[in-house]
């Protein structure tokens, strides 16, 4: 039972943080209907700016200030990145080409990109896995009734679910989550309704880019190393959480991560341990055999 | 002119092409041997590869000083395979067909040695890699050696070692499900720990890639092993050490192979793993003559301790270079003949022989982690 209890807070806290960088797949898919697979490597980048940023603060010596400040500049630093990535890659892209060309293109240009992060990765940090600073003290942990959790896998819990409320509550209530709402049902319309197209797509590469970074570093503090692949995994795992949620869907990423993290903590305590991915790929293709939109997608039909 | 302008240009540059690529593979002078090495010098193995190359580098300077082999100095020729098996592949066809190499050195992951041994054992050339342990490597290729033990012996050694030095009755083993080296040591430590009488209490496979252990700690913790065999890469160590500081479990209760021997594995969770044992090639500190001496004058020349990459790569090298004047000519039939006939072979990770499957029967070293630092325990033959 202990150990049941265990794998769902785990599985609880890593799905958290698989939803963080779902969020910036589904985000993006929503106002410009591409995977953007440069995601994957907008989080490995941050998780080494984190690094850096961590350890220049003072790492262990001042947790508190460490912790914030570091998490803060791998944030900017992140949508600065993702706004490059966008203004550099993919808007001048936009609006060329014809039929099919105008979704491939631009993801064809996403694959690229991610490749050539990574390798810049490896050029400029080296493939070593880089330990990251332990700020909660090794095996801090907090006690609820008997049971003790890993201090740092509540604090990736609590952040996750502040900042996802957070972003619910911009794209709800506020004038540019309208905008963004707008942009993803029509683009043509929202812009002739007076919606700067070119600003609130950049600012969501930056919101999405920002809720990588916050993943990366909180992944890092628990899971202490950063390494120029360390994308690949979680990025897969995170479009798949998008993509079972329902891709475009903010709820349905949330709900996929938390999903995925679940599922993937209780398969390490079958038999079948060492094929996480098999079933969270298994349960994916199940769910789109019956639900082709994602749990919480809408299918919308496409009018000529 | 004007009118063939381009397509005499495009001849020119043909021209040139030829001339640079026939200028690349210029055959080297009558008085020089050529020997090829195909590393992983650059590409996420290239640590591997470079300090295999730094213990190759001073080999071949130490034999060359002392008058090279039947009066012909050495000359190692070194290609990059990116660690890629791909090229891996070419590397060493273009070393044989190109540079006229008699003999090959190379690799270290035992995947681009099967690459490499394939176009060897086709060509007809003798290799000997310096520290791919898997066990299919020197399988059914008649011109493939190596200097260093197989997974199947370190399994053995690891298991005995851990039953009867120290007293282990019931011990949990933790891999990765789809790495061949990892869940093959797995596999033969369980087998020869089952046959001394010991008891596998628990036994895990992790997904390759995987970063969050703590339900695989919690798990592998709940069946209350003495110990915990883990041949994983150091990379994957240091997170597991971590974590499983945070479960509650005394780092020195993990048992470790060889892909534990890293610099980076001190430096991500030295403290952690205090106390802990594992199989190695060698230690800095082993007490055997030749690798003292190996040690120093590495030490003299790069001004750091070697890795057991560098100790094989230069026990590779001095094999190889050994057999090759012991050979009735310099041609790779003879070579290949004076290697399987190795006997008793003194290097700096021991004194071993080349045994009918060309694979090296030679002592495996235990090292224990003590203040940061690897630390010679005991060595053990494998039966």
């Amino acid at each position: 039972m202990d150990k049941l209890i265990n794998a769902l807070v785990t599985g609880l806290a890593q799905g958290a943080m698989i939803a963080l960088v779902a969020l910036g797949y589904s985000m993006v898919y929503g106002v410009l209907k591409l995977i953007n697979f440069a995601h994957s490597e907008v989080f490995m980048m941050s998780a080494y700016i984190g690094l850096f940023a961590l350890t220049a603060l003072g790492g262990g010596a001042h947790p508190l200030l460490a912790g914030v400040g570091g998490t803060v500049i791998a944030m900017i630093a992140a949508s600065l990145m993702g706004i490059t990535i966008e203004r550099v890659g993919y808007r001048p892209l936009r609006g060329r080409g014809r039929g099919p060309l105008t979704r491939i293109t631009p993801l064809v240009t996403a694959l690229g990109i991610s490749v050539l992060l990574q390798n810049l990765a490896q050029l400029l940090f080296g493939a070593k896995y880089r330990p990251y600073p332990e700020l909660f003290g090794a095996g801090a942990s907090v006690h609820l009734g008997h049971y003790a959790m890993g201090t740092s896998r509540v604090v990736i819990f609590v952040a996750s679910v502040v900042v996802m409320v957070g972003l619910e509550l911009i794209v709800k209530r506020t004038w540019f989550g309208k905008s963004m709402r707008a942009l993803s049902t029509n683009e043509e319309a929202a812009r002739l309704m007076g919606v700067n197209t070119s600003r609130v797509i950049a600012t969501t590469f930056a919101i999405g880019s920002s809720l990588a970074a916050l993943g990366a570093v909180l992944f890092c503090l628990d899971q202490s190393q950063a390494y120029p692949t360390m994308g690949v995994i979680i990025g897969t795992r995170a479009f798949v959480a998008a993509v079972l949620g329902g891709i475009g869907n903010i709820t349905g990423a949330m709900l996929g991560g938390l999903l995925i993290g679940v599922l993937g903590e209780m398969v390490k305590l079958t038999s079948y341990s060492g094929g996480v991915d098999i079933l969270v790929f298994v349960v994916l293709i199940l769910v789109l055999l019956v639900r082709p939109a994602g749990l919480l997608g809408t299918a919308r039909v496409e009018k000529v | 002119m004007l009118k063939f302008g381009r397509r005499a240009l495009v001849g020119a540059v043909a021209a040139v092409s030829v001339a640079l690529l026939s200028g690349a593979g210029c055959k080297p002078k009558g008085d020089e041997i050529i020997v090829g090495a195909y590393l992983s010098l650059s590409g996420p193995d290239s640590t591997f590869g470079t300090d295999t190359r730094e213990g190759v580098d001073l080999a071949q300077d130490e034999l060359n000083a002392a008058g090279g082999i039947k009066g012909k100095k050495v000359k190692v020729l070194y290609e990059d395979d990116k660690s890629t098996t791909q090229e891996a592949t070419n590397k060493v066809q273009q070393l044989i067909d190109r540079d006229g190499a008699v003999a090959i050195l190379g690799e270290v992951a035992s995947s681009r040695s099967m690459a490499g041994g394939l176009v060897c054992n086709k060509k007809k050339v003798p290799m000997v890699t310096p520290s791919s342990t898997a066990v299919d490597v020197t399988k059914d290729r008649d011109y493939v050696f190596r200097v260093c033990f197989t997974d199947a012996q370190q399994g053995e050694v690891a298991a005995r070692f851990v039953h009867d030095t120290l007293k282990k009755q019931k011990v949990g083993v933790f891999f990765v499900a789809q790495d061949t080296y990892s869940s093959g040591l797995a596999q033969t430590f369980k087998a020869a720990f089952q046959k001394l009488g010991g008891e596998i209490v628990v036994d895990k496979g992790y997904q390759k890639g995987e970063t969050n252990f703590t339900t695989y700690l919690g798990d592998l913790k709940a069946a209350n092993p003495e110990a915990i065999f883990v041949p994983v890469y150091y990379n994957d160590m240091v997170q597991i050490a971590r974590q499983a500081k945070s479960a509650g479990m005394p780092g020195s209760m993990f048992i470790g192979g060889d892909g534990w021997d890293s610099a980076n594995l001190l430096e991500g969770a030295g403290e952690l793993l205090e106390g802990a044992y594992f199989t190695n090639h060698y230690a800095p500190d082993v007490p055997w003559q030749n690798s003292q001496t190996f040690v120093a004058s590495y030490k003299k020349r790069y001004g750091h301790d070697p890795s057991s990459l560098a100790a094989q790569g230069y026990d590779a090298a001095m094999l190889l270079f050994n057999a090759m004047g012991r050979a009735t000519e310099v041609k790779p039939e003879a070579i290949k003949i004076a290697l399987a006939a190795t006997k008793d072979f003194a290097g700096a990770t021991g004194t071993l022989t080349i045994d009918k499957d060309h694979n090296a029967n030679k002592p495996i070293v235990v090292v224990q982690i003590k203040n940061k630092k690897f630390a010679y325990s005991t060595q053990l033959l494998a039966q």
